[in-house]
């Protein structure tokens, strides 16, 4: 009787402490919601919107609708945070894929053939991966802009010139992929090699089909690793309407001009499709990270 | 069938927009790229029609991206590392030596007042000069017909009296700021003098000469006689008697001299440690209380007697799910001291209003406790997996020996997941090191070290301290930037290659972000 009241006392304990935890880290995203409801940018009537604060004005901002103003006229939005969103979506997405192609070829010549330098191109791989590249910025910057003086379309202040910056970061993906290409078994590429297959026809039509589930995954994750990159998109982006949207909501906490409610509507609308998005695929990705591990 | 087709012309569409593209640069005056870019689209066509390269037809578009977006960028940075390219040493000698021959002074203030009408022949001008000053009706100078691009490419123009002075009307001040572009390269020669007449003002022609004159490689100053010598030491155009340097300099190899001056000018030296043990300290601390809070939800959400796990989880996870450029800058937003959400509710609550951000402790502590929030669900999800893979038995075995939760958790668990996590943990400490995002968009390095030579704050990173260096301090200081980048390099490439000899075969995945750093 005794140990089960302790159990009893220590289950209580542990959702006490689950709940205070869960409240602690909730704050900051309770705040930002009331706060793109909150009329103006400064918490003047108190903290939380009251009925006479409450204001759809950031969320028109946000959505490019036009704002009143106190004058009684209407406002047309500067900025175009859909545009940012887009942007956004569109560069990491383009990138991702562009990224696990260049990285899932790579992995299969690592993991299935044998060639002189091998264990030393995949060691120097993830050692220069290691590399900032936040301080290549001037280097890229210059690559970048020699690139454009022959190819405008993808140089400087260009979508295309930033996703191929991006395409820089494969070495970790290479990894990953080979690691999964090794637990596979190479039976079934073995058959379809005596059956005549040549090695590109085992790789398109049995690595890559038998790997979709590891490379949605992959997908994901390069996505939300990517559309949230701040250096390098604030660097190479120039133009308000070529942004993404981390240059785009940095813009908005400037001293200068502080739009603290304009960037909380941005947060909400910005974050909450993303983080949906990861929830939704969330058992999915915990055991991508897992199982893509330390396995002895 | 038509997929070979179609492939065969993808091929035939790459390969000639190469080839157009490496005569373009060719033609253009880039010889040396044309012919590197046509190298390597021979190099890629052998690559893929050869029968000898198996494993380079996968390799190649990978590696390549790879080599010219982060090995170019690097050895570009560890060679301006070794060189003083800086804001004041930005050009190449053939632009500063251009830059000294732009100087000119006036040998004679005359000016001579000028009108440009268009002449009788469609596409040409002429200039009409007045040759006494102020004079525009007599005695008049006027140019041979010349083209715009005669003019801009700065060919004489000769002026003379017996040249049949053109019919149409002079042009408007408006029409010679237009034409100020093509006008102020334009030389115009006078009868019987050797120096040509330029544009000084709209209205006004004058003879200008060249201020510096090449001797050898010295530059004599044609007013003063001052003789400036090139050191190719130090990048710069010196006065032979003082040493002192004169105008622009131009980029030089100056050895280690980057990293000698990191140890051995005190202003750069005290705020550059103060920087790197707080860097260390920080990334330690991250992993650390990351990992404790994380490993201690994990195991509780293990507890199968716990109900709602499922829901726990999911919320726990959430700070990980936003892209963190979000709730960095929802802290930044509420940590505000003036009218951030935080201190109205603290000053409300205690009458307190702590400095966040002008408190070099504060925001320390700031900064730490955004990090953790930001990072505990990754160390929750990796340390949750291990703790799956611990059998059963082992507690039953304890449980026998009548041990609580706690001794557990140390004797059991801790030992059996902390060597397979160990690796993860030193990824997870690089990326802390190099936490850039984080730094930058919450205080960007702020407040400032007291007494530092170069910018440099209490709560910067090193690489923020390098990007600021680079990109904020007004002497743009490329290359010293360069050389603690390459430090930095250096650092992480032993925490890299560490991790590499610790983990089994199978390669760690990277937390969040890493990949771009």
């Amino acid at each position: 009787m005794v140990e089960g009241r302790g159990h009893r006392g220590r289950l209580v304990l542990a959702h006490a402490v689950l709940v205070g935890f869960i409240a602690l880290v909730m704050i900051p995203l309770f705040m930002v919601v009331s706060i793109s409801f909150r009329k103006g940018n400064f918490a003047i009537g108190g903290i939380l919107p009251t009925p006479e604060t409450f204001s759809l004005e950031h969320w028109r901002m946000v959505l490019g609708l036009p704002v009143s103003q106190p004058d009684g006229t209407w406002l047309e939005p500067s900025v175009s945070v859909l545009r940012w969103f887009w942007n956004s979506v569109t560069i990491a997405a383009t990138s991702a894929f562009l990224v696990l192609l260049l990285s899932s070829t790579c992995a299969y010549a690592f993991a299935r053939m044998r060639f002189r330098g091998r264990e030393t191109i995949l060691g120097g791989l993830l050692i220069l991966q290691m590399f900032p590249m936040v301080l290549a910025i001037i280097a890229i910057y210059s690559i970048l802009e020699a690139v454009g003086r022959w190819v405008p379309a993808i140089g400087l202040d260009t979508h295309p010139g930033l996703i191929l910056a991006y395409l820089g970061g494969i070495a970790t993906h290479i990894w990953m992929i080979k690691g999964y290409f090794d637990s596979l078994p190479v039976s079934l590429e073995e058959s379809a090699s005596i059956d005549g297959a040549t090695p590109w026809q085992t790789f398109r039509l049995i690595m890559l089909p038998t790997s979709l589930p590891i490379f949605a995954i992959m997908f994901i994750l390069a996505f939300i690793g990517l559309i949230g990159e701040y250096p390098l998109a604030s660097v190479i982006l120039q133009r308000t309407d070529q942004w993404t949207l981390a240059v785009g909501a940095n813009s908005f906490l400037y001293e200068q001009n502080y739009l603290w409610g304009d960037f909380a509507a941005t947060a909400v609308l910005s974050g909450l499709p993303i983080t949906l998005l990861f929830l939704a695929c969330q058992r999915l990705l915990v055991s991508g990270l897992t199982s893509g591990g330390v396995k002895e | 069938m038509t997929a070979r087709i179609l492939g065969r012309i993808l091929w035939a569409a790459v390969l000639g927009g190469t080839l157009l593209l490496a005569a373009r640069m060719a033609l253009a005056g880039a010889a040396i790229l044309g012919m590197l870019l046509f190298l390597c689209m021979g190099l890629a066509a052998w690559v893929y029609t050869s029968q000898r390269t198996r494993a380079s037809r996968y390799l190649l578009p990978g590696l390549a991206t790879f080599a010219v977006f982060v090995v170019m960028p690097l050895v570009y940075t560890v060679y301006i590392a070794f060189t003083n390219y800086s804001g004041e040493h930005l050009l190449s000698e053939a632009r500063v030596r251009a830059w000294f021959a732009q100087d000119v002074y006036a040998p004679d203030d005359t000016r001579y007042n000028f009108r440009l009408h268009p002449s009788d022949v469609p596409g040409f001008f002429q200039v009409a000069i007045a040759l006494r000053q102020g004079e525009m009706g007599r005695n008049l100078l006027i140019s041979r017909p010349f083209t715009i691009e005669e003019a801009a490419a700065g060919q004489p123009i000769i002026l003379g009296l017996n040249i049949v002075s053109p019919t149409a009307p002079a042009l408007g001040i408006r029409d010679i700021i237009e034409a100020r572009a093509w006008l102020n390269p334009a030389r115009f020669t006078p009868p019987g003098s050797t120096i040509p007449l330029r544009l000084v003002s709209l209205r006004a022609l004058g003879f200008r000469l060249p201020l510096w004159n090449p001797d050898g490689d010295n530059l004599v100053n044609a007013v003063t006689g001052q003789i400036l010598v090139p050191d190719y030491r130090r990048g710069n155009f010196v006065d032979h008697e003082t040493g002192e340097p004169v105008g622009p300099g131009w980029r030089v190899w100056i050895g280690a001299a980057n990293f000698r001056l990191l140890f051995a000018d005190p202003a750069i030296r005290a705020p550059f440690l103060q920087i790197f043990a707080w860097n260390v300290a920080f990334a330690l601390l991250s992993v650390t209380l990351t990992f404790a809070i994380g490993v201690l939800l994990a195991s509780l959400l293990q507890w199968k007697a716990l109900r709602g796990r499922a829901l726990y989880r999911t919320l726990l996870i959430l700070p990980y799910a936003i892209p963190a450029f979000i709730p960095i800058l929802v802290f930044r937003g509420l940590f505000n001291e003036g009218y951030g959400e935080i201190n109205l509710v603290l000053s409300s609550l205690f009458g307190i209003a702590p400095r966040w951000f002008t408190d070099p402790w504060l925001a320390r502590a700031m900064i730490l406790i955004v990090n953790t929030w930001l990072g505990y669900p990754y160390m929750m999800i990796i340390s949750s997996g291990m703790l799956q893979a611990v059998p059963d038995e082992l507690y039953e075995a304890t449980a026998i020996d009548g041990a609580g939760p706690w001794t557990n958790f140390t004797r059991v668990t801790l030992p059996r997941i902390f060597p397979p996590l160990f690796p993860l943990l030193i990824a997870s400490f690089a990326f802390n090191f190099n936490n850039f995002s984080l730094i930058y968009l919450l205080t960007g390095g702020k407040p400032d070290i007291v007494g530092a030579a170069t910018v440099a704050g209490t709560t910067d990173l090193l690489v923020s301290y390098t990007f600021r260096m680079a990109f904020q301090d007004s002497a743009a200081r490329f290359g010293f930037a360069s050389a603690v980048a390459t430090l930095l390099f250096i650092v992480v490439a032993l925490l890299a290659w560490q991790q590499l000899r610790l983990s089994t075969p199978q390669a760690a995945p990277a937390p969040k972000g890493v990949r771009r750093g």
